[in-house]
């Protein structure tokens, strides 16, 4: 049985995370590209956690949290009314924290990267740390942030342990390409398999391929 | 009237050193601050933005309170009233040259003294260009331009034009004196280059890891000696050559290169890099025109 809805699923999913993550993300690498906080430190590690833990790890501990029967998983359905285990918005915060660190590392890099007279000759213009980050320092990292953006992207769509733990494979709500093809192979269905498998390394071969020319500056002739 | 009075531990390759400097300085005066690299010369010019905090003391400008360590007061760069220009000259490199201007300005405020300004450092025809299209000296007038656009009470060089040639840094002279003259702010310059300190300040601070060490007019502090005869240069030595007897020094003077011969005493004294002031009395210069 061959269906698009995995894939559908799987690209909405990015694209929520995506868009949600590069604005959170940037005030955060901002605080750590700037911040002398003796607790700095702690919030990188934290950030680039996910990039060496096991993803069955932090679906563990969200499985956890948002469980109806724990406190916190009890307060949000009742204040809030939202249940984040097994639902999409879980999966789209559980997929926020795995790929944080493929959006904040880019960005981060790319403001340490600018020196730091502009900021402060942008500040002696008068101007707030935050027209100097909107005006002058976002518009100078572009490379950083579409690298940012596409990273997280195909991070998110090539996920796999967090999704399957939290999110539980439900077939049109949860059920994302990458589970659906172990599935797929479980079953034998090996045609179906491999349908998933070449739309999704298509896609992500498209996108990184994208970033690399035009990070490298490959395509300027097209536009100039 | 500025009065500045700051103190700060420094750590630099030599290890730590504590600046203490205290100087006053009269409206539309200009200073330079001379010295060693690492004598906290930059570092004195960034206490005054606000970019480093002092340890301790006081900075008052036009009778505004701008850092007080006892009061608790330390007004952030944007409130205080100073155009800086880096070395680097840190121009914004995603806007054009008028742009890097025009950022500067107050909301609503009229864009007649933004066009004042490209008339006078001469950026007409290259307002529309990025920093990345613009030469070193001309990135350097356009730094120049950006940090008058706000009027300031207080205008910051970071040894400005230590890149530039030294054609295109007579033309920046001239158009920071100018510009000095017709809007009347206080200078504090950072430099190396003599000829710079003399055209350019009323005074002059040398500084010597972190204390002031000389201060005056820059005739007092770079011509002590007191010779009497009018016709003089300053220079830097750039080879020292035993020649039999007598030693010769080559000495660049701007952009001349001239040699001068001294006795083995003389010599002795000096060393290749020394800025050197060289003068000659009674006798008759003969001017040819060429």
């Amino acid at each position: 049985m061959l269906e698009g809805t995995p894939l559908k699923i799987t690209f909405e999913l990015a694209a929520v995370t995506t868009v949600l993550l590069f604005f959170v993300s940037i005030p955060l690498a901002f605080w750590l590209s700037s911040s002398r906080s003796k607790v700095k430190p702690i919030i990188e590690t934290l950030v680039s956690m996910p990039l060496v833990l096991p993803p069955t790890v932090l679906g563990f501990y969200f499985l956890l949290a948002f469980s109806p029967s724990n406190s916190f998983g009890q307060w949000l359905d009742e204040w809030l009314g939202i249940q984040l285990i097994f639902s999409f918005p879980g999966l789209v915060i559980a997929s926020m924290v795995y790929s944080l660190p493929f959006m904040v590392h880019p960005i981060q890099s790319g403001l340490a990267s600018l020196p730091t007279s502009i900021k402060e000759a942008s500040y002696l213009m008068g101007k707030s740390r935050y027209t100097t980050l909107y005006k002058i320092l976002l518009p100078n990292i572009k490379s950083s942030l579409l690298t940012g953006i596409v990273l997280s992207f195909a991070h998110t769509v090539g996920e796999f342990g967090v999704v399957l733990m939290i999110g539980g494979n439900i077939p049109g709500e949860t059920r994302v390409a990458s589970i659906a093809i172990y599935d797929q192979v479980e079953a034998l269905n090996y045609g179906a398999a491999n349908f998933y498998s070449m739309v999704l390394f298509a896609i992500t071969f498209s996108i990184l391929l994208l970033v690399y020319l035009v990070n490298g500056g490959y395509l300027k002739k097209f536009w100039r | 009237m500025i009065t500045a009075e700051l103190k700060k531990k420094l750590w630099s390759a030599q290890g730590g050193m504590e600046l203490d400097l205290q100087f006053e300085l009269g409206t539309g005066e200009s200073l330079t601050l001379y010295g060693d690299s690492g004598a906290g010369k930059t570092s004195t010019l960034r206490m005054l933005a606000g970019l480093l905090p002092p340890d301790s003391g006081r900075i008052v400008v036009h009778g505004e309170t701008w850092y007080d360590a006892d009061k608790n007061i330390d007004l952030p760069p944007q409130k205080r009233d100073i155009g800086f220009v880096f070395q680097d000259y840190a121009l914004f490199p995603n806007l054009t040259a008028r742009q890097n201007l025009a950022f500067g300005l107050r909301r609503g405020e009229a864009e007649d003294f933004l066009e004042e300004l490209i008339e006078i450092s001469g950026l007409g025809e290259l307002q529309h260009k990025k920093p990345g299209q613009l030469s070193g000296g001309q990135q350097q007038r356009v730094a120049l331009a950006r940090a008058l656009i706000r009027k300031p009470k207080l205008l910051l060089l970071d040894e400005p034009m230590s890149a530039l040639d030294h054609q295109m840094r007579n033309q920046l002279q001239d158009f920071l004196l100018d510009a000095q003259n017709r809007y009347r702010f206080t200078v504090i310059l950072v430099s190396h280059d003599l000829g710079e300190v003399i055209k350019l300040s009323d005074r002059v601070a040398v500084l010597e890891s972190g204390l002031i060490c000389k201060e005056g007019s820059p005739a007092e502090v770079f011509m002590q000696h007191k010779i009497s005869g009018k016709f003089q240069f300053s220079g830097r030595i750039l080879h020292i050559q035993q020649e039999e007897v007598v030693w010769i020094i080559t000495l660049l003077i701007a952009t001349n290169v001239v040699k001068v011969v001294v006795s083995e005493n003389e010599s002795r004294e000096l060393q290749v890099g020394d800025q050197v002031v060289v003068a000659s009395k009674a006798f008759n210069p003969i001017l040819n025109k060429v």
